[in-house]
This record gives C-alpha cells, structure tokens and sequence, in this order.
C-alpha cells in the first residue's frame, strides 16, 4: 500500500462504497421514501414527501402501509409462504448439489472443467425461457405426462403444474448452480491429506464425512445456502408461471401491489420488510464466515 | 516372526512403475529407515503399506494378518504425514483424541491418553491451541502425538523432519530416537536424506527406480554398497570405472589413462576382463608427501575446504582425476592449493561393484 499513496488509498476504498451507495442505498432510500408516502391517483401515483405550502416546508409521512402489512395477514402468510418455500428449496440444493459438487471436486483435469462447464452452461440461455420449458413439460398435455402415458405407466394426465410441486421443482433447478459453485469451491481446497488421516486413524467414510469434509466446508455450505435462500425468498417469475392458486409468495403479492393495484406504497413498504428481514440471516452468515476466516 | 512381511508388492500409474517387486521385512520394535532420491517410489510403498493405495500384485502381512485387501481404517498401522495433516477445526487435543474417539474409547481414558501423549512430546499446555497457531516444530510434535495415540503395530513416518529448519531437525532426529524407544512401537521412516536416515535407524533400505537395492545396518549400507547407485547416494565417494585383471598375485583394476593398474582387495573373486568399478570412501585416502605404497597416484591439491572437525580436500590427480578426500582434526593444515601430494589406500578399503 506504500506505493499508492494517501490519495491512491481513497480512491481504491471509495470507488466500491461510491458504487453501492449509487446502485444500493440511493435506490433503497427511494423506496422508503415511497413507503412512508400515501397513494393517489397520477404520475407518480403516491404522495411527496416534502410539499411546499405558503407556510415553508411541510413533511408528509405515515407508517400507515406498514400497519396494513400488520394487519392484514396476507402479507404474513405470504412472508411465511416464502420463506417455507425458499427454506425447502435450500434444503434440497444442499442435499442434491453437495454430492455434485464433491464429485466435480474430486475428478481429474479436463474432466473437472467439462463438468463445471455444464453447471454454468445454463445461464446462457435466459431465465425466463427455461422457467417456460418446464410449463411445457409439466402441462397436463406436456412432455412428461405424454411420455409417462405412452409408457403405460398412467392412464390420466399427473398434475404437475402449478401446484407448490412445480414452484419447489423450479426453485430448485434455478438455483441449484448457486448452491454447487461455492460449495465445489469449498471442496477442491480441501486437503485430500486430511481425509487420508482421517481414515488413517480409524474413521470410516462416513465417520470421516461427518467428523472432517462437512465441518470444513463449512464456509461453502453457508455461502451456497445464502445465495439460493436470498433470491428464493424474493422470486416472483417462478410462482408466478408454475405456481397455482394456492401458492403464496412475496414476490407475487409484491408484483400484485405494484403493478395490478397500482398501490407503490404498500408495495414499497412490502420490499422495505423484506430487505429487513433478508438482512437478519445475510447478517448472521456473514459473522460466521468471518470467524471461519479468523480461524 | 517378522512384524511386517511385503512380498512381491508392485504398483504403476498409468504406464509407469512407481513400486516394482518390493520384498521386505520388519522386525518387531525395529527403527527402519527407507532411503532414496525423490520419484524412487518411497512414498507410494508408505502409502500402499497405509492402505491408501492398492497393489497391482504382491502381498502385505502385518503382525500376521493380510492387511493387502484392507482399507486404512481396519490397518494397525498410522501414518505422520510429511505436511502433517493436522485437522485445522480442531484444537491439538482434539486431534490427538481423533482416533481415539473412532473406537468409541471412553472419554475419561482419551483424556487420560491425550495427556500422556502432550508429555510424550513435551506439548503439556497446548491442548487448546489451534494448529494454525503452532510453530512448525510444534505441529510436528502435534503429529506424531496424534500418529502415536492409538499405539498403532507399525508407525508410518513420511519424511518427519523435511519441513523443519536444520538446528531443529538435528534435534528432533535424538527426540524421535528416544520417543520410540520408550513407546517400543515399530517406525518406519522414509527419507531422501542419507545422513538422516544413517543416524536414526538401525536398519535401512535403499530405493531407487521403484526397487529396493540393498537393505542392511547403516554401516553396512555406508562401508559395503551393493551397486554403484548406493555408493553413489549415500555419502560421497570416489569411483573409478576399469576392467578386472585377475592378476597372478592379487586381483587389479585395470583403468583406461592409468600407467599402473589399481590393486583391488584380495577376496574379490570375478573373472577376468569382468567390468567392474572400484569404490573408495573419501575418509579411506591417505595423503602423503612421499609415495605411501606400492600404488599410489600423484597429485596436486585443488582446494581445501574446513568444516569444523576436519576438512574436505579436492585432488586432481595426474591423470586429470578429480578426488576428495577427507581429513580429520588439523591435517590438512600444512597442505597449500596447488601442493603435489601422493594418494593411496589400502586396497582392502575399497569396495568392488558390478553393478
């Protein structure tokens, strides 16, 4: 740091700051300003916050939307809908993607390569197309049933759309990368030696998993676990089109606020209690990253 | 009965043999000592004896029982590995008690063992520390505490004393001595380094290409090599490559650029035009300002270099030879660069090779 001198330093610290504070807070205090607003019909459709009156300046606020996110237990339940959901879907990227990832950890040179290419391969192709395909395959008239039918194994179409089956199937294939990406990176940097001493010792494999590979990889299972529950919680295309009647998200009744209601309010005050409530286990994995990294 | 019994062990990767028809054994108590260059196939034949590779052909028996088709969990044998391996999400107690608990031994006992284990490698204190919080001396004593707690048949040493600095590795070779001697356990300790190996262990096996070459006490290994490879590798020594002549009155070398032929000691029994080289241990010449025997080989000092204790002299003889020799004490004081001196040695000091 010698070398960079005092003004180097400030700009090397300040740039990332200035960058969130632009694309981050600036955004977010927008939205709590529009959630402390009141709706009404125009461009845009809620109250200033400032307004100018004969008398000077006078401040318009009102936590009225966020008593409405109280009251009315829609909001909670969709709150709880989604986190149930994101929850599962975690659960189930660790389970399916830990043994992904330990197996493209521990395959040779190209083969490794080939295989991490094939996780990311999916990003190259939009979102949405892929969330599409899988309504054309999990439609009563769709792939899978059709398939299912001609095998003979069913005789009246499965219903696999829009129901919570198709939302958890769809979280889970969209994030399952998430979940591999860090925990491979967790896996190729553990020291093969120590699942040698481990065996060494007298530990069977499971022994050995449990006692030495799932403590020290950790950090990639708290990191892998944040990336899919984070963006879980707030999806909204994905129980939007696979979803049914009976799913509830906060994403969908946040969509629903904003755009069929035309409420920005409310849905503001919605984003602003979803951001606080991320914020609590973003928070707690974070301090435990940091301690593993103190360690 | 021999503690371990390896027949015929060979194990490749891919095209090549890195352990090739190893045949060995280890007494009971013994301190064994496997030495060779980098690539010899050492470690592989540690790994295979730990189990944590499988042979291609051959057979182990440890303390009786085929362990060939074992996995290292069910092998009475525990390993130090060279970069330790220690569990870095566990304190030092706890990775001295990481096989104890694999066998579901009773806490009170892995308390008690744990301890007497910190004393053995004189750790009394560190039981809370974190690895990364240790010295490189001081892993290494977590290691071998935590290789040593399950008082396994046979201890597996992979170059124990690599990673430290050379005052410490010194010391630490006199404490591994004493270690095991008190535990009575069977070490095995692989090394490239000839000194080390030499000074440790009272029995040492010589690898090179995948093959053992010649397994015997340090002194032997040291004063009657097999092959020009082990007299090669372990300690210095002068070689000279000729033809027998199986003289009338004693065996001779004859070697190209020599007037005389080099005299040979008197047992060596090989045919006649055999080729053969003719090995002598630095310490074994004598210098002498007249010539000492009847063979003796002018030549003039080229450097002399003092190491405490004695000193190292490069000879270029007159044949455009280069020799060392050793000289203890102060002997070489009065000798100059560039001074003409006479070499010999008794002939029976050297050693025949023919391969």
């Amino acid at each position: 740091m010698t070398g960079l001198g005092r003004i180097g330093r400030l700009i090397f610290i300040g740039v990332p700051f200035l960058w969130l504070a632009v694309f981050f807070l600036l955004p977010f205090l927008i939205v709590v300003k529009i959630s402390l607003a009141e709706s009404t019909i125009g461009i845009p459709p809620y109250t200033p916050l400032v307004a100018h009156q004969v008398s000077g300046l006078e401040l318009h606020a009102t936590l009225a939307n966020f008593g409405l996110i109280a009251k009315d237990d829609l909001y909670l339940r969709a709150y709880l809908g989604s986190l149930g959901n994101a929850a599962l879907a975690t659960a189930l990227c660790l389970l399916i993607g830990y043994p992904i990832a330990y197996a493209i950890a521990r395959s040779q040179g190209s083969v490794r390569q080939i295989l991490l290419f094939l996780i990311i391969l999916p990003f190259w192709t939009s979102f949405l197309i892929r969330v599409y395909a899988w309504m054309a395959i999990l439609e009563p008239q769709g792939l899978l049933n059709q398939f299912l039918i001609a095998l003979g194994l069913i005789s009246t179409p499965l219903p696999l759309l829009n129901n919570q089956f198709s939302v958890e199937l769809g979280l889970v294939y969209s994030y399952l990368p998430f979940m591999i990406l860090p925990l491979y990176g967790s896996l190729s940097r553990l020291d093969p030696n120590l699942v040698e001493a481990a065996g060494d010792l007298g530990a069977r494999p499971s022994q050995t998993f449990l006692g030495v590979v799932l403590p020290l990889t950790m950090p990639g299972i708290a990191a892998g676990s944040l990336l899919v529950l984070i963006p879980a919680i707030g999806e909204f295309v994905i129980p939007e089109l696979l979803g049914g009647p009976d799913t509830l998200m906060i994403g969908k009744v946040l969509w629903d606020e904003f755009f069929n209601n035309r409420d920005w309010p409310v849905a503001a005050a919605v984003a602003v209690v979803l951001v606080a409530l991320l914020a609590v286990p973003l928070l707690a994995a974070q301090r435990f990253l940091e301690r593993e990294r103190a360690a | 009965m021999a503690l371990l019994e390896i027949t015929g062990l060979s194990k490749g990767f891919g095209s090549t043999t890195a352990v090739e028809e190893v045949s060995l054994s280890i007494e009971r108590g013994a301190f064994f000592a496997l030495l060779g260059p980098s690539g010899c196939g050492k470690t592989t034949l540690l790994r295979l004896i730990a189990g944590f590779e499988t042979p291609d052909t051959g057979r182990i028996v440890i303390d009786g029982i085929d362990v060939t088709k074992l996995p290292p969990y069910l092998r009475p044998v525990n390993m130090m590995f060279q970069s330790y391996a220690l569990f870095p999400h566990l304190d030092v107690a706890g990775n001295i008690a990481f096989g104890l608990r694999q066998e579901r031994m009773d806490r009170r006992r892995i308390a008690v063992r744990v301890e007497e284990m910190l004393a053995l490698v004189q750790m009394e204190g560190y039981a809370r520390r974190r690895p990364h919080e240790l010295s490189g001396g001081q892993r290494q004593r977590v290691a071998l505490a935590r290789a040593l707690a399950k008082m396994p048949r046979l201890l597996l040493l992979d170059e124990p004393l690599a990673a430290l600095d050379r005052r410490l590795r010194a010391e630490t070779r006199v404490e591994l001595i004493g270690i095991q001697e008190r535990v009575g356990i069977t070490f095995m300790v692989v090394t490239h380094d000839q000194e080390e190996a030499l000074s440790m262990a009272a029995q040492v096996a010589v690898m090179n290409r995948g093959r053992l070459i010649q397994t015997g006490a340090p002194s032997e290994i040291y004063e009657r090599p097999a092959t020009r490879f082990v007299a090669n590798f372990v300690g210095e020594v002068n070689l000279f490559d000729g033809r027998l002549i199986a003289g009338v009155a004693s065996p001779a070398l004859a070697v190209e650029g020599f007037d005389k032929p080099i005299p040979l000691p008197a047992h060596t029994h090989l045919l006649e035009g055999t080729t053969a080289t003719l090995a002598v241990r630095p310490e074994k010449l004598l210098l002498s300002r007249a010539p000492a025997a009847e063979f003796a080989l002018a030549a003039t000092v080229s450097s002399i270099g003092y190491f405490g204790g004695g000193s190292i002299v490069h000879l270029a003889t007159g044949e455009g030879r280069a020799l060392k020799a050793y000289l203890s004490g102060v002997a070489a004081g009065s000798l100059r660069r560039g001074a003409p001196v006479w070499v010999s040695w008794p002939p029976e000091e050297g050693v025949v090779l023919t391969q």
